[in-house]
């Protein structure tokens, strides 16, 4: 009853108070955000929801710059010690004004579990406000990435949050739902004033937003999931659905041919490789008994250079990827053009190094891949496995939806045995090579399941978590790359590209991360 | 009387306890919800914490009686990726997809029989092969190609229905409509047919079946004879008494109408209990899985327990089985 009064009471407001043309956009993506809570799921479309709504000290801009968003400015006193000034004047949906209080409540309760932010924002020791408009954060050692960290971390209000029930992120223990999950009250551009989990959520502008002087018309935001991705392009063309930004790369052209429509596209961050086991003593699908093939590098070479990225970028990904000699993306820390040129697809040279490394007719061996995680994952895979076939190395696929394959690469499959050879996925959310090395090269990383280990890169990784001069940690960093490109630890396969699609009259920028920020959007 | 229907109340039971068990199985060996709810990324001791805290721990017997004590009071839990009750969320969901397969099953029903009678009684004319060829691609073509060729027919091409969603939705307290609004209606149309068209075609040729073996029959040719109106006895009397079948089949493909309901939900991002399902095996929320196999299987139960009860009173020869035994 209270949702139809509520319906018939918008409408009639709406009928009498809104201008001659409200701007709306309507917005598709395949999933939801699973929650409003900003802490409590560290997942993309749950993030690009909260990205509208909630503001953090610090916020990626356009081109995934570090730049002032609650914060207006900061200082480091010491190597441990971050003092931030808060902006004033800033005020939360519900009315009521930012101070430091809530800046320090929003850090320890996103690094406290429940939270899902926790492992992101561990170096940070604590928050305290030292008076309304200046908080100090005090780190477990110096942090050179901080910054880029904090641009997750969202600011709640700390009276709304204690008197909703909602002073932790989630409590398991008690079992209790959280009146955060399906309400919002952030500080941000537009306000969420309807919710309907996977079939509506509204946005709307916040009059009182703080940085309203930014040039955007949009009044109006709705977020209609579509999960099947032809329903999903079929509503954009028949006109119900405005802006996606997750398109299926063989309706691509069809979108772009459309008079009334615009395909953008961009590279993404997130780099797709292959993972060879070289630290295991025997490879468990293989043929070959009493020694690991990956364990020479002149084999790891030679699969490199059996894959044709180009035909896989043509034929398999549409034209809709950027081969990759290096398995992180342009815009992190780290990367450069030299790195990135992959080397050349020569399967002759592959059957060479293959015999000089004692495997003349080759070997088997089990390749694990996602089929529903990565842009055509099972189809790379497919493509890839001819590849190696011409080299004589006979690859056998075993594909399943991701939280199967995830779990079995991490943790072994039921009977325990870990996987020889998989398809992974990397996105670097804070532009630095450090995210790549602490998961993946570091012996300890918690996603290098190719028993990767060396003690220099070990070095080196601890040195560059905590090395604040840059020109000394960009030195590491790239000594870091030399020894792991040298090594051929993993395949780089390419990055992936993000497209988006919409009506012509609508001007959303495209970023890197795939995350729109609707304050920078236009409706012509 | 009664131990026909004690009999039957105890095989049910039975049913739903081995169904419970097997949807509390899914906690131990499908995916790994841990990852699924810390992130790939999370740390080991992070996911220790949650293991624990989810109570995947405890042994399984103690696992499982609790799972047991608290589906019987209607508590299935907390979803783990949406952090709510998951019997708040099936409440919200089972109204969308109620009403599809209510409407899927009257549209299977009475375009079946309609088409059914017309290929019974006109066994070989031209349409009637027509028809029957057609309602062929309704079995042999999957769901979800039937439902994308009905978008881009009806909403890219023509623009005339939605494609997606339920359309506006009245709230009246417990059960949310989509009939008393015209978008809800027009929402209904495309997914509704996708859904329906298997069990109509099973329907078609079921009613032509037995129009035509009635028609055969000596009290049929009497009824001719006598000069009874050709109306009267396709209808009244032939038509009826071939409707028996079609009763029990409606009511059994009622629950399978709710499992295809699955695919046609995606297709149409209809909010409705098989996308919560579906979105649920993506992250490996068990909770949601578990509760949606036990609610299916208590609705599939019920549904031939009510027939099996309803046999006993339509059809004299059970009847009288029960009573000689």
């Amino acid at each position: 009853m209270k949702k139809t009064l509520s319906i018939v009471l918008s409408v009639l407001v709406m009928g009498i108070f809104s201008p001659a043309s409200a701007n709306t956009i309507k917005w598709s993506m395949p999933g939801d955000s699973l929650t409003l809570d900003p802490h409590a799921q560290n997942e993309g479309p749950t993030h690009m929801v909260s990205r509208q709504v909630y503001e953090g000290l610090v916020t990626p801009g356009i081109n995934m710059e570090v730049l002032p968003q609650l914060a207006e400015s900061w200082t480091t006193t010491a190597d441990d010690t971050w003092i931030f000034n808060i902006r004033r004047g800033v005020t939360f949906h519900d009315g009521s004004s930012l101070t430091a209080g809530d800046v320090a409540f929003s850090i320890n309760r996103a690094k406290t579990a429940p939270s899902d932010m926790v492992d992101l924002i561990k170096s940070v020791k604590s928050a305290r406000a030292i008076d309304d408009h200046t908080v100090e954060v005090k780190t477990d050692g110096p942090n050179p990435i901080l910054l880029n960290q904090l641009t997750q971390i969202f600011v709640m209000s700390e009276a709304w949050s204690k008197a909703n029930g909602c002073e932790a992120s989630y409590n398991w223990d008690a079992g209790e739902t959280s009146y955060c999950a399906s309400n919002a009250n952030g500080t941000g551009p537009f306000e969420i004033t309807f919710r309907e989990q996977d079939v509506r959520t509204v946005f709307e502008k916040n009059n009182n937003w703080w940085g309203n002087h930014y040039t955007h018309n949009i009044d109006k935001i709705e977020l209609l999931p579509i999960k099947n991705d032809a329903t999903r392009v079929a509503a954009l063309l028949s006109g119900e659905i405005d802006y996606t930004n997750v398109v299926p790369v063989q309706d691509i052209k069809r979108i772009d041919s459309s008079m009334g429509h615009a395909v953008k596209m961009t590279p993404q961050n997130r780099t797709i490789f292959f993972g060879m086991d070289q630290g295991s003593a025997e490879l468990n699908s293989s043929n070959i008994k009493g020694k690991n093939p990956f364990a020479d590098k002149r084999v790891r070479l030679a699969m490199y250079h059996a894959l044709d990225m180009d035909a896989i970028k043509d034929k398999v990904m549409r034209g809709q990827s950027v081969p990759a000699g290096i398995i992180t993306a342009p815009g992190v820390n780290g990367h450069t053009a030299a790195r990135d040129k992959r080397m050349a697809y020569d399967p002759e040279t592959s059957k060479r190094l293959l015999a000089e490394a004692g495997y003349p007719d080759g070997f088997e061996v089990t390749l694990d891949c996602p089929n529903d995680r990565y842009i055509n994952d099972e189809a790379i895979c497919v493509a890839a496995i001819s590849m190696f076939a011409k080299i004589g190395v006979k690859v056998n696929l075993d594909a399943k939806t991701k939280s199967q394959h995830f779990s079995e690469v991490k943790e072994g499959d039921a009977n325990g045995m870990t996987s020889d050879m998989y398809m992974l996925g990397w996105g670097v959310p804070t532009f630095d090579s450090h995210y790549v090395y602490s998961y993946l090269f570091e012996s300890s990383g918690s996603w290098n399941k190719v028993n990767f280990s060396n003690a220099r890169v070990d070095e080196l990784v601890a040195a560059m978590g905590v090395e604040t001069d840059l020109d000394k940690r960009n030195a590491m960093i790239a000594e870091a790359w030399d020894i792991t490109q040298e090594d051929v630890t993993y395949l780089p396969l390419h990055h992936q590209v993000v497209n988006q699609a919409s009506k012509s009259n609508v001007d959303v920028p495209i970023r890197m991360n795939n995350e729109p920020l609707f304050r920078f959007a236009k409706v012509n | 009387m009664f131990s026909y229907f004690f009999k039957r109340l105890f095989q049910a039971i039975l049913v739903m306890i081995v169904v419970a068990f097997v949807s509390f199985s899914l906690f131990n060996f499908v995916g790994d919800p841990v990852i699924s709810l810390t992130g790939e990324d999370s740390s080991v001791e992070r996911q220790a914490e949650v293991r624990e805290a989810i109570g995947l721990n405890d042994p399984v017997y103690v696992q499982f009686s609790r799972f047991l004590g608290n589906v019987i009071q209607g508590d299935f839990g907390i979803s783990y990726q949406l952090k709510r009750e998951v019997s708040d969320l099936i409440a919200e969901r089972m109204p969308a997809t109620l009403e599809l397969v209510f409407v899927s099953a009257l549209l299977a029903i009475i375009v079946g029989v309609i088409l059914g009678v017309y290929t019974g009684i006109h066994r070989d004319s031209f349409v009637s092969n027509i028809i029957l060829v057609v309602s062929l691609a309704g079995v042999s073509l999957p769901t979800f190609i039937i439902g994308i060729m009905l978008i881009y027919l009806f909403s890219v091409i023509l623009g005339v229905l939605p494609s997606f969603g339920r359309g506006e939705v009245i709230d009246l307290g417990l059960w949310s409509t989509g009939f008393l609004t015209a978008s809800g209606l027009k929402a209904l149309i495309l997914p509704s047919i996708t859904l329906s068209l298997f069990q109509m075609t099973y329907v078609i040729r079921l009613v032509r079946a037995e129009m035509m073996e009635i028609l055969q029959t000596d009290y049929i040719k009497f009824a001719k004879a006598r000069g009874i109106k050709k109306n009267t006895v396709n209808y009244k009397h032939a038509l009826k008494n071939g409707l028996i079948p079609v009763i029990t089949i409606t009511g059994i493909n009622i629950g399978t109408l709710i499992a295809f309901s699955i695919i046609t939900e995606t297709v149409f991002q209809w909010p409705g209990m098989g996308l919560l399902f579906i979105n649920a095996v993506y992250f490996v929320d068990i909770p949601i899985m578990s509760a949606y196999m036990i609610m299916v299987a208590f609705i599939f139960v019920m549904i031939n327990f009510i027939v099996d009860i309803t046999y006993y009173f339509i059809d004299p020869r059970i009847r009288i089985k029960d009573e000689m035994s």
